[in-house]
């Protein structure tokens, strides 16, 4: 670990000048930036504490009956907050779906955005990484590659996006709100994140300096018809091999529309709009086929991971089925509905 | 009042409040005025050498006192011999820093010694190492083409069975034939504590607070390599926070550790990194082949099991695996073949019960596999072939109460009402599997000596070398002398793992209660003696006449079984014998003659019900039920606590754990406790543990066969053979993760 200069930020325009020096960058809960710290994998010159910033810890209803929620809401606050369990319960299921209590109560919304991959070479500094180290290479393509992307990979990284939270803030179509040097502005989440191309160490498209203050949530459109779905290698704490946030709105038994997110398969929660489309119309089980086809054109695993592609298939199959019916998955409930 | 009973008792821990309020110390907890921090810094290939080592940059960081590396470090012993230890395989030990060859990766290449953890951290990472990398080997299906019946045996592993009848034969006739080959994955110990040495140096002597099973197997260790003497060495470990053999063998941190305190004559802590213990400390990958000769019956005819593991380049690392179904079951024609094949990785360490589970996953897998064949219960298939005598050895067993345990776990569990047929349970979109499989451990006894100070205040401190790493022997020890002595428990305090105590074999192997406890019992029962012998000689004594046989100790005093009036107490016989206290040391030793004339194994009956998603390939355990027979239970509690870790460890096993590796890096990729998975509370069901009633009066004088491994062997295989009868799929390889579990 590196030593660092340690601030804490006051109020928002100085953390904005404290976090615009060169090698700085701004603390949350610290679940995972201080861990890439102790591995050597970050090496930040100077930390900048958003702890103080008390304004970015409130979840508020919009005019428009959506949610801000503020960027330093720990996980644990924001799945338990009544606005959110009754707006965006999605998201609450997502986040639930995730970690631990304990990781819960630290880490944030904010930080959760900003979670980094778990691949393995990037995490071992004796491997070679390009989006640790760019231009070494990625050993993972020939490697050990069970945990790795499907969709969307590059030949210089095929590293997937860990959280469970933004797979849920896809499907919901929520807004980063980003404050910067430049000033304010509001990202989409589908551009929030990036696909690796040839340059992976970039995980998303947030400048240097720039500050997540919230996270913009429309009005729901779903009722109980959503749900997260999470597969993974143990029944709790481990990251999705593949998950999938739906929430599709019904006209009798037919889906009127629908959002649907992966997580697990890329690099970035992964939404496709036609899939969304084609799903209109149509009954549950055809549409999850039709989303599942059209979602996972295109997809190519490497030699551990190719199940991803089936299980993933499946897995929009159930989660279609599970939102058209109102049925949303418990994360408690072990037994997959 | 009669006397208080303790033994078979269930009482919680008598270390439990410490460990709850954080007063019991571990390893890690010591500190000293001027303790210095030692961290490790790995090599970054897994084989090779170090070509450069650049240290100039760490030993420049203010507060960093010196950089070890293979280059500066003192001289210490050079021969194998002054490396081995107690327990340690054949071949020649890992030695730190001992040259510029890097044998394995994560190997550590160089410590960094400050004032202060941060600091030595941090200059641990501007340590500069250039290498020239060979190609390493860790992929066992390569290697094994060039697996070897090791030459030497490991002391204290039998070696695998003579081979008996014909089984190539016999296999050829056999009516129903099965030859299959199973697979486990490399698993790592991950105890909750990590590997930690503090040394308290002052003078030039030594007070090493070591995580080990075994205090003084790492002061001999420390002697042996430093060239110390044992007065100047002293290890106290009182507290092991989970070692599962892990702590057996004398680690390279204690190495280290020693190492800088002597060199720079201050006191150390050097604590390992999870990332490091993945390094030096694994369970054999190993592949088993089990070929099952019967008639459309069940009879077995033949039995052939052969196992390759893997193994170091440098040591010999040995398993009992093929000797289990030979044992357990009746059959006449029976071929065992154990080898080992080079991988460029660290020695693996004894695991829970070291061999048993992968060579019965396979065992126990294929006589599912066979009772599927030919259309029979699978418990019935057992029975029908159950060995009432070690065929392997030609003994007799001590006892064997596993029929009871079959069927006193089949009778909780359910199991008559079993549909036979693969995928024809459900519930909602689950299939229902339910499966069995049996357990086997040798309940082993070796050399163990205890003393215990009673004093004239009715209260005693039982001691003893070797070690509780959370198995409850603090418990059971104060328990047995408690009861001989007729004292309350609280009035007895044991204390463990301390290199001046009686000397005593390492914690391992399920042998620390029947040995231990016996020499605890025979001090006790010497004690009396010499407490009964005053009680006589007192003037007008109500005991004059008494002999042992008609007295009891209880409530603090000698009474007359017969006649409760006629007593003396245990202050009167202090007075009569002008002393204060009184210490006795007694020794344990196996019964050789019992050994040679009989074999002793605990048995278990392990049922397991799964619950897997048809169309997702989510597993859940979702029951399991293990019926233990081993003898005397000295307490149920802590008993049953032994038989729920075990059987979380073959949960484990059956569905999570597995180190990864890249073979082209010859390294494990999740070394760490965030993608070596674990099972979680959601993983582990309700477990329900039943110990059948087993008398053993050869195994040890306490009636005791050992609890610590028992109950994972088992476990892993009726896991397995209840996911077959869930899906109608055959798993061979562990651990059974989603990806295998999926249907195509």
């Amino acid at each position: 670990m590196t030593p660092f200069a340690f601030d804490r930020a006051g109020d928002l325009p100085a953390a904005l000048r404290a976090g615009g020096a060169p090698g700085a960058r701004f603390l949350a809960g610290g679940t995972n930036l201080v861990d890439l710290m102790k591995y050597g994998v970050e090496a930040p010159r100077r930390l900048v504490d958003l702890g103080p910033l008390d304004g970015l810890r409130r979840v508020e209803e919009t005019p428009d009956g959506g949610l801000r929620i503020g960027a330093l809401v720990t996980n644990a606050d924001c799945a338990a907050h009544p606005l959110v369990m009754e707006r965006a319960p999605l998201l609450a299921s997502a986040i639930l779906h995730g970690a631990t209590p304990q990781l819960r109560n630290m880490a944030t919304t904010g930080g959760n955005l900003l979670q980094r991959t778990r691949c393995y070479y990037f995490y071992d500094t004796a491997t070679a990484c390009n989006k640790r180290a760019p231009g070494t290479g990625c050993p993972a393509r020939e490697g050990v590659n069970r945990i790795h992307a499907i969709l969307g990979h590059s030949e210089h990284c095929i590293a997937t996006h860990p959280s469970d939270m933004c797979v849920a803030l896809a499907a919901l179509e929520a807004v980063v709100e980003v404050e910067g040097p430049g000033g304010a502005r509001r990202i989409p989440m589908a551009d929030f994140h990036r696909l690796p191309d040839d340059a992976p160490e970039r995980d998303t498209t947030l400048a240097h300096g720039e500050v997540i203050t919230a996270v913009a949530i429309p009005p729901d459109r779903f009722g109980s018809h959503h749900t997260y779905l999470k597969l993974r290698d143990r029944l709790s704490y481990a990251f999705a091999l593949v998950s999938v946030a739906v929430g599709v709105g019904m006209e009798g038994t037919a889906i009127r529309e629908a959002r649907i997110a992966l997580g697990g398969v890329a690099h970035k929660p992964w939404r496709r709009e036609e899939a969304e489309a084609a799903m209109r119309g149509l009954a549950p089980e055809a549409a999850g086929e039709r989303a599942a086809a059209i979602l996972l054109e295109g997809a190519r695993g490497f030699s551990h991971n190719a199940f991803k592609i089936e299980l993933a298939r499946r897995a929009i199959g159930r989660a279609v089925r599970q939102a058209a019916s109102g049925t949303p998955q418990h994360h408690a409930n072990k037994v997959i509905l | 009042m009669l006397t208080e009973r303790h033994v078979g008792r269930p009482r919680s821990r008598v270390d439990g409040p410490l460990k709850v309020t954080g007063r019991a110390k571990y390893a890690a907890d010591y500190a000293t005025n001027g303790l210095l921090h030692a961290v490790v810094v790995t090599a970054p290939i897994a084989k090779g050498r170090i070509a450069r080592m650049d240290t100039a940059r760490a030993e420049a960081v203010p507060g960093v006192l010196r950089v070890f590396t293979h280059e500066n470090r003192p001289r210490t012993a050079w021969f194998d011999r002054s490396w081995q230890d107690q327990v340690g395989p054949p071949g020649s030990p890992f030695r730190p820093l001992y040259d510029d060859r890097v044998h394995f990766a994560l190997q550590p290449a160089a410590l960094v010694v400050a004032e202060e953890f941060e600091v030595a951290r941090h200059a641990a990472g501007l340590v500069g190492m250039e290498c020239e990398a060979e190609t390493p080997e860790t992929d066992l299906k390569r290697a094994m083409t060039e697996a070897y019946v090791p030459p030497k045996r490991r002391s204290g592993i039998a070696p695998p069975p003579k081979p008996r009848g014909d089984e190539a034969k016999a296999f050829a006739a056999a009516p129903v034939r099965l030859r299959e080959q199973y697979g486990i994955a490399t698993e790592f110990h991950n105890a909750m504590e990590p590997h930690a040495t503090t040394v308290i140096w002052k003078d030039g002597e030594l007070i090493i607070h070591d995580k080990t099973q075994g205090a003084q197997n790492s002061q001999d260790w420390v002697c042996s390599i430093f060239g110390l003497a044992k007065s100047k060495v002293r290890v106290v470990s009182p507290f092991v926070g989970g070692a599962f053999g892990s702590g057996l063998r004398p680690g390279p941190q204690l190495f280290l550790a020693v190492m800088a305190a002597l060199s720079l004559e201050r006191s150390v802590k050097l604590v390992l990194h999870r990332d490091h213990h993945f390094g030096l400390m694994h369970r054999p990958e190993t592949f088993v082949t089990v070929g099952l000769g019967a008639t459309p019956e069940g009879k077995l005819c033949s039995v052939q099991v052969e196992a390759v593991a893997a193994t170091s380049r440098f040591e010999d690392h040995q398993e009992v695996v093929v000797n289990w179904p030979g044992l357990l079951y009746d059959v006449e024609n029976a071929a065992f073949d154990y080898r080992l094949a080079q991988l460029d990785t660290h020695t693996p360490s004894d695991m829970r019960a070291p061999g048993a589970p992968l060579g019965m996953f396979a065992a126990e897998s294929a006589l599912d596999e066979l009772a599927a064949k030919i259309g029979i219960c699978p418990m019935e298939l057992r029975l029908l072939n159950h060995a009432d005598e070690d065929r392997n050895d030609g003994k007799n067993f001590t006892s064997k109460e596993l029929r009871a345990a079959y069927q006193v776990a089949a009778d909780r569990f359910g199991w008559r009402h079993r549909s036979p047929e693969p995928r024809s349970m459900r519930e909602g979109q689950e299939l229902i599997g339910w499966g069995m499989a049996t357990g086997v451990w040798e309940a082993q006894t070796v050399k163990m000596s205890a003393s215990i100070l009673l004093r004239a205040d009715g209260t005693a401190e039982v001691r003893c070398g070797t070690a509780d790493i959370g198995t409850g022997t603090y418990t059971i020890l104060s328990q047995i002398a408690a009861e001989e002595l007729g004292l309350p428990l609280p009035a007895v305090n044991t204390l463990l793992n301390d290199s001046a105590y009686p000397a005593a074999q390492v914690e391992g192997g399920s042998w620390t209660a029947a040995s231990a406890g016996t020499a605890v019992q025979l001090c006790a029962r010497s004690l009396k003696e010499k407490l009964l012998k005053a009680a006589r000689g007192i003037t007008n004594s109500p005991l004059a006449s008494a002999t042992m046989e008609e007295v009891r100790f209880t409530g603090g005093r000698i009474v007359l079984a017969r006649d409760p009036s006629h007593a003396v107490t245990l202050a009167a016989c202090f007075r009569e014998l002008g002393e204060e206290k009184i210490e006795v040391e007694e020794t344990a030793t196996p019964g050789l003659l019992s050994k040679m004339r009989y074999s002793s194994y605990a048995h278990a009956a392990v049922f397991a019900e799964v619950r897997v998603d048809e169309e997702l390939g989510q597993v859940r355990v979702t029951r399991v039920v293990n019926a233990v027979a081993a003898g005397r239970i000295l307490n149920p509690k802590t008993a049953r606590s032994q038989i729920l870790g075990g059987v979380v460890f073959g949960i484990g096993q059956a569905l999570h754990e597995e180190g990864i590796p890249d073979h082209a890096l010859g390294r494990w990729m999740n070394h760490n406790m965030a993608e070596y998975h674990l099972p979680v509370n959601a993983d582990v069901p309700a477990v329900e543990v039943i110990f059948v009633e087993e008398r053993d009066a050869l195994t040890s004088p306490i009636g005791v066969k050992g609890l610590g491994e028992i109950g994972i062997v088992g476990t892993a295989a009726a896991i397995a053979n209840a996911i077959h009868h869930a899906t109608g799929k055959r798993l061979r390889g562990l651990p059974m993760t989603l990806d295998k579990v999926l249907p195509r």
